[in-house]
């Protein structure tokens, strides 16, 4: 059996760095496991996905709509944007923060006000994260990625060290200790 | 020992590992990070060439001299390279000569969806293409191998799923390769018309020979499971055919040229043949000249790429799930603080026709600047403004290129433009880097792909060169400065060159200011929302700025006719 993990948001979120570290936990594991990320244009603000499989036998890098166990999705819009990718019973983890797509900016469109009334309405189950709260708290606001990893390995039921070893093996060296603490609140929160 | 890596730099290790000497390439989504991978291995010359046809060239040289070469390019970079690789298939090598060529099914980052599979087909070079990151590295290595025993170059085709996707791959040693002996021998390296024409005769054999042997290659697989469906595919289409069907596959590791007799054996062992490829037809035809019956496009389109649940929706073994049409889009933006928006934001003030080029100032395309009227190809601003002016000589054409786009194809435009007396404008955005493939440097920072010191292209001195007299170097967050020199540039009936110069804000170096806010002094006119940046939020009726998002720039500030926007205290 694979687990299929999305990891969406806007560019500049840190999607990339979280699905390597769960590439690096699934090593750790003796895992299969394939990544697909996106660079480039798509990463300028706009909104992003990547790809996360772990399992004996993973065959594509891309998971299915429709086939999705955990979507961890770093802003509310791109949660309600990807979540045709959950399966029935799949979990949706949304870090309750907004960020203004450009027609919402313009004037053009509204945000959407009523992200969660909606997966209540569809019976998706999810997970409300403040997120950003809890990386501010941890020292940067730029750990919301990291934040929410914990929330995803406790859910997985991954052992805390292990996936604080993931952490420590991705990230680059001056700042593994903010990570730590953002993986840590966002774990046992 | 294994590792999960970026199929990219697994191209790299195999590369590596295969005892590759000299690279020489130019950055383009998807295929960049396999060339700035190889520039961490030592006993590697690695380069930036201002463009893909000079990466080749050098690789080519490189190879003939002896030494295992490599260059690496998105597929629109090998029409720039197509010149010397259609020659060079005729030289062939003396070592190994391989060329990565990356593919964007869908367009992430591209401005076409061309298949670069046709181009082993008429240059008559063999193609390889892997379906995982492991197989990018052997196959890598493979091709070096090939490379020298068929005597061409050889194309590895990536595609973004591929060349973007992460997987494990056995890291092995680096087999160090002599250099080989180089004998002057003019009638194989020499392309006149005399020359030439028994290479013809030699390229033709060439391709008989690897059309029969790759009936034998064992990177050309059959998998039997059930008969009744047989699919041929590659790359990243055999991985998403294994998981939605149990169809019997024969994956091909070699797309060109391709083993038409083990083709037809595996047709005459299942019931149906399907071609499942993303893009144009380009196995289905082959096979369909050679007698095969078999169907593909009539299924799958030409557009986009494929996936599982694609695959399993045409094969008529599952229905598609929709996605949430209605929700805001998220388009990709110029950042806050980019050092772009203002130059834009003067062009749409001034409605001037805005010739544009490939980088991350394509962007000035979307709205609310919706600055540009064209984007076609790298370069292409600087004759394109030319052709506008010729054809309706209105004094408001302006060209829009970046530092790196302009060292790549611009310059020759220029020369252009002024030797047959044109007078168009021309703005270089130099913010100092490649900023759309990740801060690359190029000849106009002054430094190599190792950061190390060198020759600093100087842009002023170059434009003067080729014969512009009117040159001026503007702040890009000096609104009034871009204005004023617009206005006094564009009426010229010579060429002129601005060169608005900011340093991309995202560059490690890049110090960035204080934030802006909005005080009480705000009468929501709206004004500073015309120059879409991120970091002005629009809510219910109130403006203000994401001090999260804010660098400082002050672009906004100067467009503010009631001093509302104001820097917050340090």
């Amino acid at each position: 059996m694979n687990t299929n993990i999305l990891i969406v948001g806007v560019g500049g979120q840190g999607t990339l760095l979280a699905s390597r570290i769960l590439g690096s936990l699934a090593h750790m594991l003796d895992k299969e496991c394939k990544l697909s990320e996106v660079h480039g244009m798509s990463q300028r603000g706009g909104s992003v996905v990547t790809h996360v499989r772990v399992g004996d036998k993973v065959l594509s890098p891309l998971v299915s709509e429709g086939e999705t166990d955990f979507i961890l999705a770093f802003e509310k819009l791109e949660a309600l944007r990807w979540r045709h990718y959950l399966k029935k019973d799949g979990i949706l983890i949304v870090n309750n923060q907004e960020i203004m797509p450009m027609p919402v900016i313009t004037g053009e469109m509204k945000y959407p006000q009523d992200i969660f009334d909606i997966l209540e309405k569809e019976g998706i189950r999810y997970e409300k994260i403040n997120a950003l709260d809890l990386a501010k708290q941890a020292g940067t606001t730029k750990a919301v990625n990291t934040v929410m990893l914990g929330v995803l390995a406790k859910l997985l039921g991954i052992d805390y060290d292990k996936i604080q070893k993931a952490v420590e093996n991705t990230v680059k060296e001056k700042f593994i200790e903010v990570n730590k603490k953002a993986l840590d609140l966002g774990y046992n929160n | 020992m294994k590792k999960i890596m970026l199929t990219n730099h697994a191209v790299a290790l195999g590369a590596y590992e295969a005892g590759v000497r000299v690279v020489s390439s130019y950055p383009g989504t998807p295929s960049t990070e396999i060339t700035e991978q190889l520039a961490k291995y030592k006993d590697i010359h690695t380069e930036w060439a201002p463009n893909e046809k000079v990466a080749l060239e050098v690789a080519i040289g490189a190879s003939v001299a002896g030494a295992r070469a490599m260059s690496c390019m998105k597929h629109v970079g090998l029409n720039v390279a197509a010149d010397p690789l259609f020659t060079c298939a005729y030289t062939g090598v003396n070592a190994g000569l391989v060329i990565a060529v990356a593919d964007d099914p869908g367009m992430h980052s591209s401005q076409n969806e061309q298949d670069s599979r046709y181009y082993a087909m008429s240059a008559h070079v063999p193609m390889l293409e892997p379906a995982d990151s492991q197989q990018a590295k052997d196959f890598t290595m493979l091709a070096f191998e090939l490379s020298e025993k068929y005597d061409t170059p050889i194309l590895l085709r990536l595609t973004t799923r591929i060349a973007h996707s992460q997987g494990y791959v056995e890291i092995g040693e680096r087999e160090e390769t002599a250099l080989k002996e180089y004998k002057k021998d003019s009638k194989k390296y020499v392309m006149t018309p005399a020359g030439a024409r028994p290479r013809h005769i030699e390229v033709e054999k060439r391709e008989d020979l690897l059309q029969q042997d790759s009936n034998h290659f064992e990177i050309n697989t059959v998998e039997y499971r059930n008969k009744k469906l047989g699919i041929v595919c590659g790359g990243s289409v055999y991985h998403y055919v294994k998981e939605a069907t149990d169809a019997s596959i024969l994956k091909l590791g070699m797309v060109y040229p391709l083993p038409i007799e083990k083709i037809k054996r595996f047709s005459k062992n299942v019931d149906e043949l399907i071609v499942v490829e993303e893009l144009e037809p380009f196995i289905e035809t082959q096979l369909k000249a050679a007698g095969i019956k078999c169907r593909g496009k009539e299924l799958f389109g030409r557009q986009g790429e494929l996936s599982v649940a694609l695959i399993r929706n045409k094969l008529g073994l599952g229905s598609l799930i929709e996605s949430d049409k209605l929700l805001p889009a998220r388009p990709p933006v110029m950042c806050a603080g980019c050092p772009h928006r203002g130059v834009f934001y003067v062009l749409s003030k001034l409605k001037l026709t805005v010739t544009g080029d490939i980088g991350c100032y394509t962007l000035g395309a979307a709205p609310p600047l919706s600055a540009l009227d064209t984007c076609i190809c790298m370069g292409a601003s600087v004759g394109m403004a030319h052709g506008f002016d010729l054809a309706r000589r209105e004094n408001n054409v302006v060209g829009v290129i970046g530092d790196s786009t302009f060292v790549h194809s611009g310059i020759t435009g220029v020369i252009n433009s002024v030797y047959n007396k044109g007078k168009s404008t021309i703005i270089i955005l130099d913010n100092s880097t490649t900023g759309m493939t990740g801060h690359q440097n190029n000849p106009a920072t002054g430094k190599t792909i190792y950061g190390e010191e060198t020759f600093r292209l100087d842009l002023e001195a170059l434009v003067r060169a080729c014969g512009v007299k009117h040159v001026k170097v503007v702040d890009a967050y000096d609104l009034k400065q871009i204005e004023d020199a617009l206005r006094e540039e564009i009426n010229k009936p010579e060429v002129s060159v601005i060169i608005a110069r900011r340093p991309c804000v995202l560059l490690p170096q890049i110090k960035q200011s204080t934030p802006y806010y909005i005080n009480d002094k705000c009468k929501k006119c709206k004004m500073c929302l015309k120059i879409g940046c991120p970091g002005i939020e629009y809510i219910d009726g109130d403006i203000r700025i994401n001090r999260e998002l804010c660098t400082g720039c002050g672009v906004c500030q100067a467009l503010c006719k009631f001093g509302a926007i104001v820097k917050e205290d340090k």
